[in-house]
């Protein structure tokens, strides 16, 4: 009983860290799918008063990835009745060319600016609709909702390091006499602190254990899938090796740097 | 004869203000047994303490088993200490760990076999009457037993020599007879230096022994 007390005081405070931790990275992916999202619905219309190329778009801006022309025979259509064929031909030639310009990915504010202003320093281009206010407000939404994520990710993270230096306190106390003993009979730092480390490697496993198991029993949840669907948003939710082994590193590491202080704080009884 | 220990010029102290031991001489040769008296507070545990590295002497020399306490290193004390049994007043047993695991101590930290070192504790805990509680744990022992598996730590790799700080301080005569018989035992079938810290030096005792007394801060053998 008091050896399951010992192990779920870290366990606790390392899943906490660890659940924060895959919240945000979750999050960050949605957003990421998201923005992939407006990015294909989102364009730029471009006004030119002769053709330019595919090519010569993509040299303006990276940010270029494609571009359509946009025909204009649907507004002459509505004025084909009055006007004879002749002189269609001559306002299809003499009409500006629109263009769709498609991004590669959903630009923030000043990529969007920079875009603007580097084709309109084109000679042929004389307009430049960027739909910036639309863009702007949907973008502002996306950054609010990542802020509070990373601002609750890091309140979790703040509030379980403090449980775990008030743990630590606890363990310096349980694990000092043992070391104490131990090096009064000679034994060296590596061995007087091989059980406290090995506490530390055990509990950092069973956390990302139990954060292995609450994850991919969210992401292979129907009402998690369901709720994917719905919104259109298609993301990994638990990559079963990647996040594992990164979540089991960061584990790792915060306990094996716990027991570490312990060992550098400890001092011989005299 | 060696000499286990050599002490010139001691002194010994807590803070820089107030000095335990003054300045004192004194030597033990190898394979002796060694009775250190004195009044509460005279300073033998603190002389005790400082034969094991514990405290570092505030002034002059003090060499144990070849190593000179004052500025030894951690590897060279560590060496020191795994060749010495050291008896605590207070027994000093690890309490998650249980009394067969804690006669084991000293011969896992000397690296001993594992076969070896179960026939040692097995040995033991036989010579301690403790052979039917091994699997105990020591706060469920009485004082007496408790002392009785720390002297058995204290004698499981055959040190070279022993330290005992008041080792029947609190015992019932039966415990504290068992303790005296494997100090002795220790000492003549072993060849083992043994130094007791202790109030009363026994009537039983049936081999030759060096007592030194400490008072007012210097030690002085009595005859």
């Amino acid at each position: 009983m008091k050896s399951i007390k010992n192990h779920l005081s870290l366990v606790v405070a390392l899943v906490s860290i660890l659940f924060a931790i895959q919240v945000f990275i979750i999050v960050d992916r949605a957003i990421n799918a998201y923005k992939e999202n407006l990015a294909n619905n989102y364009s730029v219309i471009v006004v030119a008063h002769s053709s330019i190329t595919d090519a010569k778009f993509k040299t303006l801006d990276t940010l270029v990835k494609s571009v359509t022309e946009l025909s204009p025979d649907n507004v002459i259509k509505r004025l084909n009745t009055k006007i004879d064929k002749r002189n269609i031909e001559l306002l299809k030639v003499t009409l500006p060319k629109f263009y769709k310009v498609k991004l590669k990915h959903f630009p923030n504010k000043h990529e969007i600016r920079r875009l603007t202003k580097k084709l309109l320093n084109h000679r042929y281009i004389s307009k430049v609709e960027n739909f910036s206010y639309n863009h702007d407000s949907t973008f502002k939404l996306l950054l609010l909702f990542k802020d509070v994520i990373t601002v609750f990710t890091i309140s979790v993270f703040i509030v379980t390091i403090l449980l775990i230096l008030k743990e630590l306190r606890i363990w310096q106390f349980t694990h000092n006499e043992r070391m104490s003993i131990m090096g009064l009979f000679g034994a060296p730092i590596w061995l007087s602190s091989a059980v406290l480390f090995r506490l530390a490697i055990v509990d950092a496993i069973i956390s990302s254990i139990v954060i292995f198991g609450i994850f991919s029993s969210i992401a292979s949840s129907p009402w998690v899938l369901e709720q994917q669907e719905n919104i259109g948003i298609h993301i990994n939710i638990f990559d079963a090796f990647g996040d594992f082994f990164m979540l089991f590193g960061i584990a790792i590491s915060v306990s094996v740097v716990l027991a570490s202080l312990i060992v550098i704080g400890h001092k011989e009884e005299v | 004869m060696d000499k286990v220990i050599v002490a010139e010029n001691l002194s010994l102290a807590y803070t820089d203000n107030e000095t335990i031991i003054n300045k004192i001489n004194f030597s033990v040769n190898s394979g002796s047994f060694v009775f250190i008296t004195g009044a509460s507070g005279s300073g033998k545990s603190t002389l005790l303490k400082s034969l094991y590295g514990a405290l570092k002497p505030q002034e002059g020399s003090l060499i144990v088993g070849g190593v000179e306490i004052k500025g030894v290193t951690k590897s060279k004390l560590n060496f020191l200490r795994r060749h010495v049994g050291i008896v605590f007043q207070d027994y000093k047993l690890i309490k998650e760990w249980t009394i067969e695991k804690n006669i084991m101590l000293p011969l896992i930290i000397n690296g001993y076999e594992k076969t070896v070192t179960q026939n040692q504790v097995d040995s033991l805990l036989k010579h301690v009457r403790l052979k039917h509680q091994s699997g105990k744990y020591p706060l469920e022992l009485s004082g007496g037993e408790q002392q009785r598996v720390a002297m058995a730590r204290a004698l499981s790799h055959n040190p070279i020599l022993i330290l005992a700080d008041e080792p029947t301080g609190n015992l019932d005569d039966y415990s504290a007879g068992l303790i005296w018989n494997l100090l002795e035992g220790a000492n003549t079938q072993l060849k083992t230096t043994v130094i007791v810290v202790t109030h009363n030096i026994p009537q039983t005792m049936t081999i030759d022994y060096k007592h030194f007394h400490i008072e007012y801060g210097s030690i002085h053998e009595v005859n």
